[in-house]
């Protein structure tokens, strides 16, 4: 009744980083609970995730192996069946786009309720209460929760990571679903970019209007590559053809969370703000000296951005050297 | 086979948020309300799908207080053939499991082969009413969509993930679609449409006749906050632009320890 499960999503057959943010966020909860931390994996030829998960909390991972795509019914069926099992007080996913299909699905599946993408917690005594982005993060609410197992999907780069110091966690195998889903994946398209998700990133470099051509955001991509960054883009670069629907940051795209953004030739309209005006540290490159970026950058440079990234990237290529 | 587009009012993105005095919810005040954008590239999608002879009939289904009848009627006056609101005091500060419940009974003896919707509504971000829904519906689903093609009982749906990847999905009608950016462009509503807009059915259903109210919440949303306030940073704004870049250079490593 009082354990934390965290659903651990893969990459292939390893754990994601936001996998382990979860269980060191579980730790803490499972203390106040009274409980242990338990971990469930879905995938296709996994080994070792009892010694991977158990390194950051995990006590039991539960894992179902053979299943070799992503379906949302199959994928909840499995869980469910270790939710019933277990009766865990608190669950666990990635704010990712699997864990973001699944978890509502879960939720109804089980009758309980669930709070999206929440960036934090805390303990009301042994229960469990979720913070979270509204409006893209214009503000903030906490969710209680009025039926047990309360659901979250956590936002990726956001929790800490604990020490990487506990011991093998037992593995139970768990059957892998029918595969009978009614929705099935027969292909998966590459993306062009092989660059991680802005919603994964430490790093962006993001073009806004300022850009101009959809050709120019290879002075972006250029000091991307040295920093190892992430390419994001304004609305109204997307708008105007500059950069793919993927790359957009801000209210009506991805909100992000990297330690470092840089901001070039973006105006900062308010609802770009709200997706990225959670980063560590904000750089902010434009001729404009009155654009709204300035007023939440760190980091300002007022001057052209075809002049200033180029020299931005030599000499961060001088300093990574 | 028809068509039901899920409707959403919900403030305007440009919308400055203020919270009320207590911080028990938001100030509406001078809030500018506007049908959800992503609800926009449903009801587009489904309008092309009926003028592609693909859908017989476009339905629009919404839930909220009266003034939601706004967003239903744009989305008439879009081109939709009819809507549903279901409006109650009773269903005030439903959470998604009980909007998902409500919105499951609205859809009792309606005739759908497919449900459209966007993913997420820009107010509260849950992004759960649609898969939620589709559960109880015991229906298949597929969120995130950027391209779908709908003929008949089969629908091919590409749905957005990580970096910039699709996963292609088949499935068969009944299917719930949640719709991104990217999916197509919406219309405006012409003059004409608005004129029409106002004559065609909009059916006003009770939490009673769709069986459920807040009471069936299963979360509760409380404690209010604002985000911390950024301060401006440095601007460097004299001198030699190459010795301005290369100062901020310096201090993403030194100071900010970022690079």
């Amino acid at each position: 009744m009082s354990n934390v499960l965290v659903f651990a999503e893969l990459r292939g057959a390893e754990p994601k980083k936001v996998s382990f943010e979860m269980l060191s966020a579980a730790k803490q909860i499972a203390a106040a609970t009274g409980g242990a931390v338990v971990a469930a994996a879905i995938g296709d030829g996994l080994s070792g995730l009892g010694a991977k998960l158990g390194a950051y909390g995990a006590t039991k991972v539960f894992v179902a192996d053979g299943v070799a795509k992503y379906s949302t019914e199959g994928f909840a069926n499995i869980l469910a069946g270790v939710i019933k099992q277990e009766n865990p007080a608190v669950v666990l996913l990635g704010a990712t786009a699997q864990g973001k299909d699944l978890a509502p699905r879960l939720a109804a599946k089980l009758g309980v309720g669930l709070a999206s993408d929440i960036v934090g917690y805390r303990m009301d005594g042994n229960k469990f209460v979720a913070k979270r982005p509204v409006f893209a993060g214009k503000a903030f609410t906490e969710v209680a929760y009025l039926a047990a197992p309360a659901i979250a999907t956590v936002r990726p780069n956001v929790l800490p990571v604990g020490a990487a110091d506990g011991g093998a966690a037992a593995e139970v195998a768990v059957a892998a679903d029918c595969g009978c889903a009614k929705a099935q994946i027969i292909e998966i398209l590459a993306g062009a970019s092989k660059r991680l998700d802005l919603t994964e990133a430490e790093r962006i470099v993001s073009g806004g209007r300022g850009i101009k051509d959809k050709a120019n955001f290879k002075i972006l991509e250029d000091l991307a590559d040295v920093i190892g960054a992430s390419v994001g883009a304004s609305r109204a670069a997307v708008d105007a053809g500059y950069a793919d629907v993927s790359m957009q940051v801000g209210q009506t795209g991805k909100t992000v969370n990297p330690t470092l953004y840089v901001a070039c030739g973006i105006s900062g309209a308010i609802q770009h703000l709200a997706g990225m005006r959670t980063s560590k540290v904000i750089v902010a490159i434009n001729k404009d000296p009155e654009a709204p970026i300035f007023q939440v950058a760190d980091y300002g440079i007022i001057g052209d951005l075809f002049e200033a990234v180029p020299l931005m990237t030599a000499e961060a290529k001088k300093l990574m050297a | 086979m028809n068509i039901v587009v899920l409707c959403k009012q919900v403030p305007d993105t440009e919308s400055k948020i203020k919270l009320l005095g207590d911080n028990s919810n938001y100030d509406q005040e001078g809030i500018k309300w506007v049908l959800n954008i992503y609800d926009e590239y449903a009801v587009e999608e489904a309008l092309k799908t009926r003028e592609a002879g693909k859908a017989a009939k476009v339905t629009v289904l919404g839930l909220g207080p009266k003034r939601c009848e706004e967003a239903l009627r744009t989305a008439l006056a879009m081109g939709a053939d009819d809507a549903i609101h279901v409006e109650d005091a009773a269903l005030d500060g439903a959470d998604a499991y009980a909007t998902a419940k409500a919105l499951a009974g609205a859809l009792k003896g309606v005739d759908y082969g497919v449900i459209l919707c966007g993913k997420v509504a820009v107010d509260d971000d849950m992004a759960a009413v649609p898969q939620m829904l589709a559960e109880m519906l015991g229906i298949a689903q597929v969120t995130v969509v950027s391209k779908v093609e709908i003929d008949g009982a089969s629908v091919k749906a590409y749905r957005d993930i990580e970096g910039g990847a699709k996963e292609v999905v088949q499935a068969a009608a009944p299917v719930l679609l949640s719709a991104t950016k990217g999916l197509n462009e919406p219309r405006y509503a012409s003059l004409p449409g608005i004129m029409k807009a106002k004559r065609k059915p909009l059916v006003k259903k009770t939490a009673a006749d769709v069986g459920s109210s807040a009471a069936e919440n299963k979360t509760q949303v409380s404690g209010w906050s604002l985000p911390a306030a950024r301060l401006a940073g440095k601007v460097f704004k004299d001198g030699e632009l190459a010795d301005r870049v290369a100062q901020v250079v310096k201090l993403l490593r030194e100071e900010a320890k970022v690079l």
